[in-house]
């Protein structure tokens, strides 16, 4: 460790106050801890972390480090202003798969605190917001030693760069009576599919795969995800009337109607004179805000499956985009039905490696080349569940009409046959 | 220890693992089988199987950057008062699941005494997900570690309680990429000023074709400066967003005095309701002001009172609004409405007033 520990008044303010504090944590680190490799990091990482506090200004520049046989999963980087703090001067972060859901027993997470205590800062994040677990702080040679040890006990690096990203998924089945699918086995179907793009960065840039078991989309999916799936069912909501009248007698009519039936956006529930719920299925659109007020009373339905939306991202290049609905519902039952799932993936992740720019998302990519190119090229045929409503605008050439009719109505024969079938 | 290509050792591509082995039992006894949840009280879920089994959950909020013995000392809770299991929420909470409810109190107890603050869950502001800042990124405008800190010092009463109309997340971004993601409420760096280019390092850092390729508005060309290569700015054109950094270190965006704070609101990923909703501008020009950033949190701390006090239940920030128009909302929270709030990007004709549906 270097000489005397740096001042850091500026950071000794977060100190104070009820919530927990990291610099607290990372002082332990530098004053506590029986290495001395350690606390040379933690002391030089708060003052550079000082330094910026003062100059508002960040210090770490990026550069390449991975591990033997890869070519990403760590975020490197290289201090600019080592010769001050020089034993945090190489301070990469190991991008980590957790287990899907994010479940651990105390004892792994011990053992993935003892690897990093011996390899790295001390310093790791339960979980970054892509999803990984972010080992905060080592060097480039450690990098390895610490990539070698965990991997011996079945960890992976996550992405990083120009590639596909660690995936997420909610909780779901594990402990929520909402889910729709096996959330936990689609993440890593999905994912697992694609270690070679997770570990060589080769793509135009990052796609993210995200799996929320209901509507609610706690995985923020359609915002954040250029391929999300999302648990839905297409019978009949589930009543359980008793529990209506249950409810109803507890809280009011009133307070029903206004919390459920008038919040309904289709407008397809009502409450009857005998407290009983009535529901225009047809008309509901899942949208979960009557089954999260009444978790008792209501459960989706038995005939449950996914819906696929492509294209989520966030502002850079082009502005915000939404997922859109590529997939209205399919099942999600069988090994054949994961086998498509991850087939589709397969394709929409070859046709945008082909067709994307350099440094441009799948969303991105289908807002130049248009919907439907998009669709044409992956083999996927269109549907009115993937618009909000059809062109406004005049200026299309439409002299295959009688074809694409045709097309839709072979479609809907196609369907039948199979229902009846 | 020298790596020598030799004896390098192979990657084993396992990929993400499976979480099952590391499931409570009674969880994995129950996978797909739950009926319906109760929220007893804040930071305490208790869920019911159809088989008849219950497992509660105690959630609490962290500092997120955990330093091993940090970690360590939420390990031996979890075996001293829960089962040895543990999962992590999206945003960071960590939550113990017990398969019986006596385990609930010891174990809140046990949380507190150490510091962390059990809550979280059901009508909270839940803990602000946010991103690496100062401490770690290449690029960012600002800390994000701190600034949640100083944030969840005043706003912890509402993280301890469900005194809100409907949970509010809370987001941190350190630039315009961010990845602190869409939230209720969202405290973003935006700059203001171009980026100040360092003519001399340009050529040799940057790959000039790819950075004039990211700039959303087509403001940046190559140019000889001084007789080196090197790019310039069409300072008219630039809307700051600071895309040419990262591939372009040379373009320095960060500004300690010019790159600010501006609060956005609405953002929902949930369809209950209406349909996942993006993030709106309320407030700029905050300034970034560590180590406590006392205005951001005070422009926050408005957003809230008034949200609490007159949003209806269960409606979200974006619901809340959608029903009281915006207008109101700069009435309500007294933030000033300005030329900056009227979207010019492409597509923002949709976002403007085409009806006489005003509230007079």
């Amino acid at each position: 460790m270097s000489d005397s520990k740096h001042n850091t008044p500026m950071l000794d303010e977060l100190e104070n106050g009820p919530w927990p504090s990291f610099i607290s944590g990372i002082k332990r680190l530098r004053d506590d801890h029986p290495d001395g490799r350690i606390n040379g990091i933690a002391n030089d990482l708060l003052g550079q972390l000082e330094h910026s506090y003062e100059t508002r200004k960040g210090y770490w520049k990026g550069g390449t480090v991975s591990v033997f046989g890869y070519g990403g999963g760590i975020i490197p980087r290289f201090s600019e202003v080592g010769k001050q703090f020089p034993d945090s001067k190489e301070f990469h972060t190991l991008r980590v798969q957790p287990p899907a859901g994010n479940h651990y027993t105390t004892d792994m997470l011990r053992q993935l605190g003892d690897s990093w205590e011996k390899w790295g800062s001390g310093l790791v994040t339960f979980h970054g917001q892509t999803g990984n677990i972010m080992f905060i702080g080592t060097s480039t040679e450690n990098t390895q030693h610490f990539f070698d040890e965990i991997n011996d006990y079945g960890f992976d690096l996550g992405g990083a760069g120009p590639c596909v990203r660690t995936a997420m998924s909610c909780i779901g089945a594990a402990r929520c009576e909402q889910s729709c699918t096996n959330e936990h086995r689609l993440h890593r179907e999905l994912v697992n599919n694609f270690t070679d793009d997770v570990h060589r960065p080769a793509l135009p840039y990052k796609f993210k795969f995200k799996v929320s078991g209901c509507p609610n989309d706690c995985m923020n999916s359609i915002e954040r995800a250029d391929f999300a799936v999302i648990g839905t069912w297409r019978d009949d909501i589930k009543v359980d009337q008793a529990e209506v009248a249950n409810y109803v007698n507890e809280k009011g009519r009133q307070h029903v109607i206004d919390n459920v039936i008038t919040r309904c956006p289709t407008n397809c529930m009502s409450l009857t004179n005998d407290d009983k719920l009535e529901i225009d299925n047809r008309n509901c659109v899942k949208c979960m805000h009557c089954l999260n007020v009444m978790n008792k009373s209501l459960s989706p339905g038995d005939d449950k499956g996914v819906s696929i939306l492509i294209g989520g991202k966030r502002t850079l290049k082009i502005g915000d985009l939404m997922g859109t609905v590529v997939v209205p519902f399919m099942k999600l039952d069988n090994d054949d039905d994961y086998e498509r799932i991850v087939e589709m993936a397969e394709e929409i992740i070859d046709f945008w490696a082909e067709n994307g720019l350099e440094h441009e998302r799948c969303g991105e990519m289908i807002e130049r080349i248009g919907l439907v190119n998009f669709l044409e090229g992956v083999g996927i045929e269109v549907d009115p569940n993937m618009i909000s409503h059809p062109r406004e605008s005049s200026y299309v050439r439409m002299d295959g009409w009688d074809e694409e009719a045709e097309k839709w109505f072979d479609r809907q024969r196609e369907a039948k046959q199979a229902a009846a079938s | 220890m020298a790596l020598s290509l030799e004896n390098m050792r192979r990657p084993i591509e396992s990929g993400c693992p499976d979480g099952m082995q590391y499931m409570h039992p009674v969880m994995v006894k129950n996978f797909g089988q739950w009926k319906y949840h109760e929220h007893p009280r804040p930071g305490v879920l208790v869920h019911y199987a159809h088989s008849g089994d219950a497992i509660w959950t105690v959630k609490a909020g962290t500092q997120r950057i955990l330093d091993v013995y940090t970690l360590r000392k939420l390990c031996d809770i979890g075996d001293k008062y829960a089962d040895g299991h543990i999962h992590f929420t999206i945003r960071s909470n960590i939550e113990y699941m017990v398969s019986e409810e006596a385990k609930v109190e010891p174990l809140i107890e046990a949380l507190e005494k150490e510091g962390f603050v059990v809550g979280g869950t059901g009508n909270s502001v839940a803990f602000i997900s946010h991103t690496q800042g100062w401490l770690h990124c290449d690029i960012p405008g600002t800390d994000a570690s701190g600034v949640v800190k100083a944030m969840m010092d005043e706003l912890i009463d509402e993280f301890k309680n469900c005194r809100m109309p409907n949970r509010v997340h809370i987001t941190t971004s350190c630039c315009q990429i961010n990845c602190g993601g869409q939230g209720d409420i969202a405290i973003n760096v935006q700059h203001t000023k171009p980026p100040k280019i360092n003519h001399d390092l340009v050529a040799n850092v940057c790959e000039r074709p790819s950075v004039v390729a990211r700039c959303p508005v087509a403001a940046i060309r190559p140019a000889m400066v001084n007789g080196k290569p090197s790019l310039e700015v069409d300072e008219k054109k630039c809307i700051c967003c600071g895309a040419c950094y990262p591939p372009c270190p040379p373009m320095q965006i960060n500004d300690p005095e010019h790159s600010k704070l501006a609060i956005w609101v609405g953002g929902n990923h949930s369809n209950a309701r209406s349909k996942p909703s993006f993030q709106k501008l309320v407030a700029g020009g905050v300034p970034n002001n560590p180590p406590r950033w006392p205005e951001a949190t005070a422009i926050v701390k408005k957003i809230l009172q008034a949200y609490q006090q007159d949003a209806r239940d269960w409606e979200r920030v974006n619901d809340w609004i959608e029903r009281i128009g915006w207008p109101r909302f700069f009435e309500l929270t007294g933030l000033p409405f300005t030329k900056y709030h009227i979207d010019n990007w492409r597509g923002s004709r949709k976002s403007l007033n085409s009806s006489t549906y005003i509230r007079l």
